[in-house]
C-alpha cells in the first residue's frame, strides 16, 4: 500500500494540470466562436508560415 | 474546395431577404455617426459569412485597409470585431466588406459592449470546470472505497475527499446556495433550496461519518450532483445568451438618428436630444423620428407599419405625422410635436406592456414539476429522519438517511431534463433561422391549434408588384419605363423592375413632382406617371398608378408580392390540421384577393389594433390557442396577447420585442416545421421527467429503508442523468 503515497499525489497533480490548462482556455477566449473554429482549420492562410 | 471560394458570389445575390437589408437606407446614417466616433474599436455585422472562406476574404480585406491593426471574424455571431487607428470609420470598413461581396452593416458598441464577454456564461463554464474537476478525482477514491478499502486506507480516502471536496462545493455551488437563500428571504420554495439542503446535508454527514471512521461518505454524490446540475444551469444559460445577443444585434441596426435643422444649418443629431418644435428634415426613403406636422415640402407615406394599409397616403403641408411612418417621394420638414416616449410609436409600443401578455399566464412544465416536487422531497426526507430517530434512536443513522434521501431525490435529471432538451431544439430552430426569445416558448408553441397571421409585411413582402403589365402597349412601356425610372417611389421601382426589358423612350425635362409623380416630354408632348387625381382620372379600391402618354391615360395597378415561402407555409398549417386567420388593417379588396390566394377562408379587413388583438382575446376564450405572426407596429398588442407569437427580422423593434419567437430570414416557410419540433420537443421534457420519476421510484425506498449505500445513490444519479442527456438529443 506504500505506493499509494506516490500515486495519490501524482492523480491529483495530474487532474490539476488538466483544471489548469481548461482554465487557461477559458480565460483566452477559445470558446467565444465555436462555429469560427470549426471552419478555420480548412482555411489555408497560415499554411505556409504561422500567423506574425 | 469549390463552392467554398464560389460562396460569397452567391451570398451577395441570395440575402435579398436578409434582416439586415431591411434596414439598409439606415446604413448610412449609420455610418456617417460612426465618423464622429472616436476610437479604435469598431464592430461589424456580417449577416451573410457562413464558412472558412467567407472568414478569410473579409478578415484579409479588413486587414489590408489603411490604419486597421487588427481584424477578427466571429462566425458564431457572425460580426466582426476590428481595431484600428482613431481615424478609420466604421464607414469605411463597411465600404470595404462590400467591395469583396458581402453585405456589412456597423453595430452600435454601446448596445454591443454589454454582449461582448458574456462574464455570467463564463463563470458558470469555471465552476462546471472545478466540480469535474473534484468529482472525478473523489470518485476515483470512492471507487477504491466501494471495492474494498478498510480502516485506516478508507479513512484516508475520505480525508482526502473531504479536502478536495469543501473548497470545491464551496465555489462550485455558489449560485444554488444564493439563489436558494433569494427564495427564502420571500418565504418561497424554489428547486435550489432542496439542492441546497441536499449538498449541505449531504456534506455535513459525510464529515460526521468520517471523523468516527465511518463507512458511508457521500462527497462523490455532493460532487456530481453539483456537476450535473452545474451542466444544466450552463446549458440553459447558453441558449438564452445566444438568443440575447442577437436580439441585441437587431436592435442595434435600427438609428436612433435625425437631421434637425438649427439656425438653417443642417445637424445630425441623436433622436434624444431634440425637442418639441424643432424642424427635422426627413429625406426620401427616411422614417419620421417623432411625432410631427409638416411644416414644409410635398410628398407620400407609407404607414404600412402602424396600420396595415398598403396605399401610400398623400402629404402636404399642415398635415400631422406620426413617428414610424416612411417618407417616399419628397423631402419634408417637421415641425416636431411630440418626441421619444410621448411619440404615437412609443406610446403604442407601451399598451403592448398593458396588454396581458400569455406568457405570464403560462406555467412552465419544470415550474409545474418543481411545485411537486419541492415540498415533496422535503416532507419525505423530514419523515424518514423522523421514523429512523424514534424508531432506532439513533440521531447520526437518521440523518444519515435523511441525507441519502435528499441526495437520491435531488433533481439532477430534473434539472437536465428541460435545458438540455430547449438547447438541443432551439438550436435546430436556429439553425433554420429562427431566434427563439422567451424560455418557455417553445412549450407554447408545442400547444397552438389556431394561427393568425397579418397581411402586410408578414404574408406579403410590403412590396409592390405590377399586375396588369398585358394592358400597355409597346411604345407605352418604353415611356412608363422611362418615367418610373426617374423616381424612387415603391409603385414606380416595381414598374421599373417589371419592364427592366423594354428600352426606355427617349424623353427630355424629366422632373419628379413630389407627392404626385413624374412628368417629361416625349417629342414635345407631356407624359406623366403618377397619382390618378393629378392625371385627371378616378381613383378605386385597390393601388394604383396611372400613365399619361399622347394615347390617353392607362391604369397600372399593383399587388403586394407575397413573402417567399407564405404560400408553403399556409398550406402546411392547414394540412396539419391548424385553423388559420388572416386579420389585416388593409383594404377589404386586398385582404380578399390574398386569402383566396393562399386559401384562407377565415379573413377580416380593415381591422384596428385593438380589434386585432380582441380578436386574439376572444379566439383565445373560446378555448383555442393562438400563433400570432405580425410584424408591424398596429399588431403589437395581438402580438403580446396570443399564447405565443412571431415575427419577422424585418419588423420595428415594439413588434419583435413583444414577440417570442423572430424569424431571422425572410422566408416564412420555416413556422410549419417549427410547431413541429417544438411539440417534439415539449414530449421529450414529458418523457425526461417520466424517466427521472422511474429511477426515483426504484431508488426512494431503498433509500428511506436505510439501503442505499453510496454506490447504489451515485449510480442512479448518473445513469438518470446521462439517460436524460441522451434522450434529449434525439431531437438534433
Amino acid at each position: 500500500m506504500d505506493i499509494l503515497v506516490w500515486l495519490i499525489p501524482i492523480s491529483l497533480f495530474l487532474g490539476g494540470l488538466g483544471l489548469v490548462a481548461f482554465i487557461w482556455t477559458v480565460r483566452s477566449d477559445q470558446y467565444e466562436d465555436p462555429d469560427g473554429s470549426s471552419q478555420r482549420i480548412l482555411s489555408d492562410q497560415w499554411d505556409d508560415h504561422p500567423k506574425p | 474546395m469549390a463552392d467554398l471560394s464560389v460562396s460569397p458570389t452567391v451570398e451577395r445575390g441570395g440575402f435579398a431577404a436578409c434582416p439586415a437589408c431591411a434596414v439598409t437606407p439606415a446604413a448610412e446614417e449609420l455610418a456617417a455617426r460612426a465618423a464622429q466616433l472616436e476610437g479604435a474599436s469598431l464592430s461589424l455585422s456580417l449577416p451573410g459569412i457562413h464558412c472558412a472562406a467567407c472568414i478569410d476574404t473579409v478578415e484579409r480585406a479588413l486587414v489590408a485597409a489603411p490604419g486597421v491593426r487588427e481584424a477578427r471574424v466571429n462566425l458564431t455571431l457572425k460580426r466582426a470585431q476590428v481595431k484600428a487607428d482613431p481615424e478609420v470609420t466604421a464607414e469605411d470598413l463597411v465600404r470595404v466588406v462590400e467591395g469583396v461581396g458581402y453585405e456589412a452593416h456597423e453595430l452600435d458598441p454601446g448596445t454591443i459592449a454589454a454582449t461582448a464577454t458574456d462574464r455570467a456564461g463564463r463563470a458558470l463554464l469555471m465552476r462546471l470546470a472545478v466540480a469535474g474537476f473534484a468529482s472525478m478525482n473523489v470518485m476515483l477514491l470512492s471507487v477504491s472505497v466501494w471495492s474494498g478499502a478498510e480502516d485506516a486506507t478508507r479513512d484516508l480516502f475520505h480525508w482526502i475527499s473531504a479536502a478536495i471536496t469543501l473548497p470545491a462545493i464551496a465555489f462550485c455551488a455558489q449560485p444554488f446556495f444564493a439563489n436558494a437563500a433569494a427564495a427564502l428571504r420571500v418565504r418561497r420554495l424554489n428547486m435550489d433550496v432542496p439542492i441546497a439542503l441536499a449538498i449541505t446535508l449531504a456534506l455535513v454527514t459525510s464529515l460526521w461519518e468520517t471523523s468516527l471512521s465511518g463507512e458511508h461518505a457521500y462527497f462523490d454524490a455532493a460532487l456530481t450532483l453539483t456537476f450535473f446540475l452545474l451542466a444544466g444551469r450552463y446549458l440553459d444559460h447558453r441558449t438564452r445568451s445566444a438568443a440575447r445577443s442577437a436580439a441585441e444585434e437587431l436592435a442595434a441596426l435600427e438609428v436612433p438618428r435625425a437631421i434637425a435643422l438649427r439656425d438653417g444649418a443642417e445637424v445630425q443629431l441623436p433622436i434624444a436630444e431634440l425637442r418639441i418644435g424643432d424642424l427635422v428634415l426627413v429625406r426620401p426613403g427616411g422614417r419620421m423620428p417623432v411625432d410631427g406636422e409638416i411644416a414644409e415640402g410635398t410628398s407620400e407615406l407609407d404607414r404600412s407599419l402602424l396600420t396595415g394599409e398598403t396605399r401610400p397616403v398623400p402629404a402636404r403641408p399642415g398635415q400631422a405625422v406620426s413617428a414610424g411612418e416612411v417618407n417616399l417621394t419628397g423631402p419634408l420638414t417637421l415641425r416636431a410635436t411630440a418626441i421619444g416616449r410621448d411619440t404615437s410609436l412609443a406610446r403604442m409600443a407601451d399598451l403592448v406592456a398593458i396588454a396581458e401578455s400569455g406568457r405570464s399566464r403560462y406555467t412552465s412544465l419544470a415550474d409545474r414539476a418543481a411545485r411537486l416536487y419541492a415540498p415533496g422531497v422535503h416532507i419525505l426526507s423530514a419523515l424518514s429522519f423522523l421514523g429512523w430517530y424514534l424508531w432506532s434512536g439513533d440521531l447520526r443513522v437518521a440523518l444519515n438517511i435523511a441525507a441519502a434521501v435528499l441526495i437520491i431525490t435531488c433533481p439532477c435529471a430534473l434539472g437536465l431534463a428541460v435545458p438540455a432538451v430547449t438547447t438541443a431544439a432551439s438550436g435546430r430552430l436556429f439553425r433554420k433561422g429562427m431566434l427563439v426569445k422567451h424560455e418557455t416558448a417553445l412549450e407554447r408553441l408545442s400547444e397552438v391549434d389556431t394561427v393568425v397571421f397579418d397581411k402586410t409585411g408578414t404574408l406579403t413582402s410590403g412590396k409592390p408588384r405590377v399586375v396588369n403589365l398585358d394592358v400597355l402597349a409597346p411604345e407605352a412601356r418604353g415611356i412608363a419605363l422611362a418615367l418610373a425610372a426617374g423616381s424612387s417611389h415603391p409603385l414606380s421601382q416595381a414598374l421599373a423592375a417589371a419592364l427592366a426589358e423594354e428600352t426606355p423612350a427617349p424623353l427630355t425635362d424629366l422632373r419628379e413632382v413630389p407627392g404626385y409623380g413624374t412628368e417629361a416630354f416625349l417629342a414635345g408632348q407631356r407624359v406623366r406617371l403618377g397619382r390618378a387625381e393629378w392625371l385627371g382620372a378616378s381613383s378605386g379600391q385597390e393601388t394604383a398608378t396611372w400613365l399619361q402618354t399622347p394615347a390617353g391615360l392607362t391604369e397600372i395597378r399593383f399587388a403586394d408580392s407575397l413573402r417567399p415561402g407564405a404560400q408553403e407555409a399556409v398550406s402546411q398549417l392547414l394540412a396539419q390540421g391548424k385553423k388559420v386567420a388572416l386579420i389585416s388593417g388593409d383594404t377589404e379588396g386586398a385582404v380578399a384577393a390574398l386569402a383566396a390566394r393562399l386559401g384562407i377562408t377565415d379573413w377580416q379587413a380593415g381591422a384596428l389594433p385593438g380589434e386585432k388583438a380582441a380578436r386574439v382575446a376572444a379566439l383565445q376564450d373560446g378555448g383555442a390557442k393562438v400563433l400570432m405572426v405580425g410584424d408591424g407596429l398596429n399588431d403589437t398588442a395581438a402580438l403580446t396577447t396570443a399564447h405565443v407569437s412571431i415575427s419577422p427580422a424585418s419588423a420595428l423593434d415594439a413588434a419583435r420585442v413583444a414577440s417570442d419567437i423572430v424569424l431571422l430570414g425572410g422566408e416564412l416557410s420555416p413556422i410549419p416545421g417549427a410547431l413541429e419540433t417544438a411539440s417534439r420537443a415539449t414530449r421529450r421534457i414529458r418523457e425526461n421527467f417520466r424517466i427521472a420519476t422511474f429511477y426515483n421510484v426504484i431508488a426512494v425506498p431503498l433509500a428511506v429503508a436505510g439501503l442505499c449505500s453510496p454506490l447504489i445513490a451515485a449510480l442512479a444519479m448518473s445513469t438518470s442523468s446521462i439517460t436524460v442527456s441522451l434522450n434529449a438529443l434525439r431531437l438534433r
